[in-house]
């Protein structure tokens, strides 16, 4: 792998001279993460490879793909968002699969050590408010310059969970009552159709002791309700334990949203309470699909295994969502 | 009758090997499995011990609630049901009052430090 990097590197990087350093970070069979440093007389730089390994080509369904995620990457860099600058783009005769290198940036993206660590203490009042600008930034992306994306709306989205759902064939009365709860409030196309990140949320965003350095894994992209992502950074399941703290942990809606309309967009709270509610059902939906793949899989994976009954906790947060009880 | 120790007991035994004995010389992922199997094994052992008790009075509620008999999952099944049908919903007398309940049943096997349920237990 690292001998493949060094020839890549070479023949864009004026002056690289290999790489060192490559570690794979994650991912499952049809995408992998890697970070290695590109060695250079003027200092190494780091890098993260994003790559489908040659033969699995094929993208899921929902996935924007990597060649639209690094167009998205490189359109959020250029439009000054926390967005690492793509470096290159993998071509045949780098022998790497599909995919493209971007700049590393440093920073966590542990949940629970952004949310408890020292370190962190002096961004994490400011994050509320400064993940609302960053959306608004990305909200305001040209849609004209944007690589071909899935329109979703809220209507296909509620199809596809019940869908899945029901695939499960395990009975969920309060799955049921929020699937009725969306139908009924659907609140129909949005005013303006924007590009929509789809996946805002701890573990995709980079964050310094300054605040949000990057955002990333940009496959669930897609244009749609941009009150989507406001309500998707909401969902109980991301806020770690800080539950008073709806934006991941760190702070109000009221921030959230100011921070929002200060870089000139709307809110509508309805809408993103909607999404909250959709968010919550998708998360836990999502949970029992882990537990699928755990049974059907090759892997046998105790972690999958073991997020299936996390399905739970998106139960007890759609209830305090549906029906509050009274203290 | 089979003897004793109790599958609980022995479970919780081997839970406790591995968090006491054997994660303290583990690194790297496997750390991170042997935690995830022994919150598992944990997780095991709160079902074996609130099982049953649960199952029970959330049978009779499904009953109660739906003028029916069956098994908890055929209860399940007519409760998922008509709720999907619109036929019955939060208005639904005892309705809510049982999806808290069993929801809380739930959580307290699966996730007892879940921030949401010890909040609402303490309601």
């Amino acid at each position: 792998m690292q001998a493949l990097l060094g020839d890549c590197v070479a023949s864009w990087y004026p002056g690289a001279s290999g790489v060192t350093g490559a570690v794979r970070l994650s991912g499952g069979a049809s995408q992998e993460t890697w970070s290695f440093d590109i060695v250079h007389p003027d200092g190494n730089v780091g890098a993260i490879l994003r790559r489908a390994p040659q033969g699995y080509g094929a993208a899921p369904s929902r996935a924007a793909g990597l060649n639209a995620e690094a167009s998205l990457m490189q359109l959020a860099h250029e439009a000054g968002l926390p967005s690492p600058r793509v470096m290159h783009l993998l071509q045949p005769q780098d022998r790497l699969g599909t995919g493209f290198i971007m700049e590393r940036v440093d920073g966590e993206t542990i949940p629970r050590k952004i949310l408890r660590d020292e370190q962190f203490s002096q961004a994490r009042p400011l994050l509320a408010r400064q993940l609302g600008k960053v959306l608004a930034g990305i909200h305001g992306l040209p849609l004209a310059q944007l690589p071909v994306l899935r329109r979703m709306t809220a209507a296909k989205e509620i199809t596809e969970l019940e869908r899945d759902y029901r695939s499960f064939e395990w009975p969920r009365p309060v799955f049921e009552l929020a699937l009725r709860w969306l139908q009924e409030r659907d609140p129909g196309p949005p005013a303006e159709v924007t590009l929509v990140h789809g996946d805002f949320r701890h573990g995709n965003l980079i964050i310094g002791p300054d605040g949000v350095r990057a955002v990333l894994d940009w496959e669930l992209a897609h244009l749609g309700d941009p009150m989507e992502d406001l309500g998707w950074i909401c969902v109980n399941s991301w806020r770690f334990g800080e539950i008073d703290k709806p934006v991941g942990g760190f702070g109000s809606r009221e921030e959230l949203f100011a921070g929002y309309q200060a870089a000139g967009r709307r809110v509508d709270a309805d809408r993103v309470m909607f999404w909250e509610v959709m968010g919550t059902l998708r998360w836990g939906v999502m949970c029992c699909g882990m537990m699928q793949r755990f049974r059907t899989g090759p892997e046998h994976s105790i972690e999958r295994a073991m997020i299936g009954r996390r399905s739970s906790e998106t139960e007890i947060d759609l209830l305090r969502l549906l029906s509050p009880r009274q203290p | 009758m089979q003897d004793e120790p109790s599958p609980e007991e022995l479970i919780k035994a081997v839970a406790d090997f591995l968090r006491n004995d054997i994660a303290p010389q583990i690194g790297g992922h496997h750390a991170f499995k042997l935690r995830v199997s022994i919150n598992a094994l944990d997780l095991v052992a709160r079902q074996l011990k609130l099982e049953q008790g649960s199952d029970a009075a959330e049978a009779a509620r499904l009953s109660q609630i739906l003028g029916t008999q069956g098994s908890l999952g055929e209860l399940n099944k007519v409760l998922a049901d008509r709720i999907a049908k619109g036929e019955l919903d939060l208005q639904t007398p005892g309705l809510a009052r049982h999806l808290w309940q069993t929801t809380m049943e739930k959580l307290a096997v699966d996730q007892p430090n879940y921030a949401s349920y010890k909040r609402e237990l303490a309601k």
